[in-house]
């Protein structure tokens, strides 16, 4: 955005100012989930910066929080469930999507558009919809209140993501690739491991980060389908929240953030590896 | 075409071209069905099949026909001028001595209860004592509990044998029957949902509106900066969408509280004493800060892939034709703008008015979204079929902007990340 030569004083002026006034707003994207790094080191169970924290007093900065979550069976226990209600939805949904992605992407598929909004609707309906009619339901066939109720739930609610993230990538998949491959002399199973499955990971792998990071973040379906046993990180964070407000919510908020950018570095780099096999970007 | 009648196109084994042709698509037609189906099952299952069960919950009206079975065959017939005879009031008694032995009249008196209020102690009571009645049971009755004395009673439950009721989407809308069938508002104190919906609405086309004020100078930065830079800031909107929505709340909540970061600030600097705090959680404004928060970046991404298709070189041949640089962006830029504007904002007020826990946790009392009461009645009040009522509405007015949606952009073009 440099600005032309023939700008007047006015626009030049008005320039700074609008770059200013987007500063501004990154600061409110960014700067609320940088401000609970810091805190979350408080030494004081309170949820904001204390005389000693100012001053960068050694003593007002500790590791109390996070030794709590440690060392905290309930915090511990709601990990684990979330690991296994996320790995486990994540694999269903990633394996079912990206099936039904290959079915989406042919050019005879009857009745696309109906099909394609079905499978979108789960991200659609808001979740308080979703998670009402499936306590309705799943009370009545017996899976409220199981594992196994609320990976399916879950799974429905990833669906979406990889449906979307697979069929992309299948669509910008060039099909003279395989016929290539079977000209210079390779069986089809050659083919679809060295030609074809290279360039599809990338785009199953961004969905599955999706369903899972859909399931990992999910509350409201998991506060009225599971029971105490299926305690999750969420579920942990909300009642912490509505209940005791402790701050070792900011440190699983802080861990929490650092997992979020961990997972967009890595679909930044799958991102890159697609286009690079695609060759839309040179090297 | 140069086809002949007497020598069709075949294929090398003889099979006329179009019919092979036609095999071969329908062929990978069921293939392509049968790739679809496992997942296409397990949706209806798991999701679609859920939806319509609540749907169904929301006019189903099993109570009095169930557990009030003899009484309502009794009534059969019964014009509603008197108090009906002898024969409905020991159909009654039987009823609820059934009923108080298999120990289910518990949902029968709160159905009862939604249209008649006090019927539920009615219910409770005589049924404790259902046991000891004699003969004749009309006074009998009438002695527990004056309210079988009331011709009202008695329409109500013959009203409410229908095995469907509208009386849940009523009281969505604060409205209820009077035993004579008129619709009529609810008593003023009893009056919540309309205005929660309407508040739901408001605070959604606010909360719109700010993410788009705060979007379009974000896309139009980005759009326009080279890849290298743009890719950079990019990473600062697509954080915060990837960040835990618990995460996001509670930073604000760190935030904004009367005892938290910005309050301190403002103390700290002297722009406000510290008995004068300002409130800013768990009210509207909490709300309504931490949303557009975190619904920002669904505002940006769409304005952003609109953007970007426009050339610069449109500005630059507007500025030269003599427009003033306002003039040239309202009539020039603006204009192309507005698809990105559409997807955007139907995208941020869908997902908005079906927001939950934001509100639920910096809302307060005057924060919170019809969303909010769904979740009041599944789990406080325990009227599921209101809760159905209310959600069905909800997902009625979600379908339709969804609908629109798809008319204007098409879903699958939706791109994530």
């Amino acid at each position: 955005m440099a600005i032309p030569s023939y700008a007047t004083r006015g626009e030049r002026i008005w320039h700074y100012v609008f770059l200013g006034i987007c500063a501004l707003i990154f600061l409110f994207l960014v700067g609320p989930l940088l401000i609970i790094i810091p805190l979350s080191f408080n030494a004081q169970p309170y949820f904001t910066f204390s005389q000693k924290m100012l001053t960068l007093d050694p003593d007002g900065y500790s590791l109390r929080w996070y030794q709590e979550f440690f060392t905290s069976s309930a915090w511990l226990n709601a990990i684990k469930n979330s690991f296994i209600i996320g790995i486990a939805s994540t694999i269903l949904a990633t394996v079912l999507g990206t099936i039904a992605a290959l079915g989406l992407s042919s050019r005879n598929m009857p009745a696309r558009g109906a099909i394609m909004a079905l499978l979108i609707s789960p991200m659609i309906v808001p979740l308080i919809i979703s998670a009402a009619a499936m306590f309705f339901f799943f009370s009545k066939v017996n899976l409220a209140q199981t594992y196994l109720g609320v990976i399916l739930a879950h799974t429905a609610l990833g669906i979406p993501f990889v449906v979307i993230t697979v069929t992309a990538t299948l669509s910008s998949f060039d099909t003279t690739l395989i016929r290539a491959a079977h000209s210079l002399g390779a069986n089809p199973t050659r083919t679809f491991f060295k030609v074809v499955l290279p360039l599809v990971t990338p785009g199953v792998v961004s969905g599955a980060l999706f369903a899972f990071i859909t399931s990992f973040d999910e509350v409201v379906v998991v506060l009225f389908i599971a029971g105490p046993e299926q305690r999750t990180m969420p579920i942990q964070m909300w009642s912490g929240i509505r209940e005791q407000i402790s701050p070792t919510i900011l440190a699983v908020a802080t861990m929490l953030v650092l997992l979020s950018m961990l997972m967009l570095t890595t679909l930044e780099m799958l991102r890159r590896r697609g286009e690079r096999l695609r060759g839309l970007t040179p090297g | 075409m140069s086809e002949s009648p007497s020598s069709p196109l075949t294929t090398a084994d003889g099979v006329p071209l179009k019919v092979s042709l036609r095999r071969a698509v329908r062929r990978s037609k069921i293939k392509a069905l049968l790739l679809v189906s496992p997942l296409l099952l397990f949706l209806i299952i798991a999701f679609v099949m859920p939806i319509f069960d609540m749907l169904w919950r929301s006019v189903d009206n099993p109570e009095v026909s169930t557990n009030l079975s003899r009484t309502v065959e009794a009534l059969e017939g019964w014009e509603g001028d008197a108090l009906p005879g002898e024969p409905a009031f020991a159909a009654l008694v039987e009823d609820l001595q059934e009923g108080q032995q298999a120990r289910n009249l518990g949902l029968l008196s709160s159905r009862l209860n939604y249209e008649k209020s006090g019927m539920r102690s009615t219910i409770n009571r005589t049924a404790r004592r259902v046991n000891a009645l004699e003969p004749p049971y009309r006074d009998a009755l009438i002695d527990i509990n004056d309210t079988w004395g009331e011709i009202d009673t008695w329409k109500l439950i013959q009203r409410e044998a229908a095995p469907l009721t509208m009386s849940y989407y009523l009281a969505a809308i604060d409205r209820q029957l009077t035993v004579d069938g008129e619709i009529v508002k609810v008593p003023d104190h009893l009056e919540i949902h309309v205005a929660l919906f309407w508040r739901t609405f408001w605070m959604s086309a606010v909360i719109t509106g700010l993410t788009l004020l705060l979007g379009y100078p974000i896309a139009f930065l980005l759009s326009n900066l080279p890849l290298r830079h743009s890719n950079l800031l990019m990473i600062l909107v697509l954080l915060p969408f990837w960040t835990s929505l618990l995460v996001r709340t509670t930073t604000w909540i760190a935030i904004l509280q009367s005892q938290g970061v910005l309050n301190d600030v403002m103390v700290a600097i002297g722009v406000i004493a510290d008995e004068a705090r300002w409130q800013m959680i768990h009210n509207k404004t909490g709300t309504i800060v931490a949303m557009t928060h975190i619904l920002l970046p669904f505002m940006i991404l769409p304005l952003y892939s609109v953007m970007k298709t426009i050339p610069p070189s449109y500005m630059r041949a507007a500025r030269s034709l003599g427009g003033r640089p306002f003039l040239c962006f309202r009539r020039i830029y603006f204009p192309l703008t507005i698809p990105g504007i559409a997807a955007g904002g139907i995208l941020v007020f869908i997902l908005s008015i079906g927001y939950y826990i934001t509100p639920a946790l910096v809302g307060g009392q005057s924060g919170r979204f019809i969303t909010n009461y769904i979740a009041y009645h599944m789990q406080t009040s325990l009227n599921w079929g209101l809760a159905a009522a209310i959600a069905s509405i909800l997902l009625f007015v979600v379908i339709i902007f969804y609908l629109v949606f798809n008319r204007l952009i098409g879903v699958d073009k939706v791109k994530l990340g």
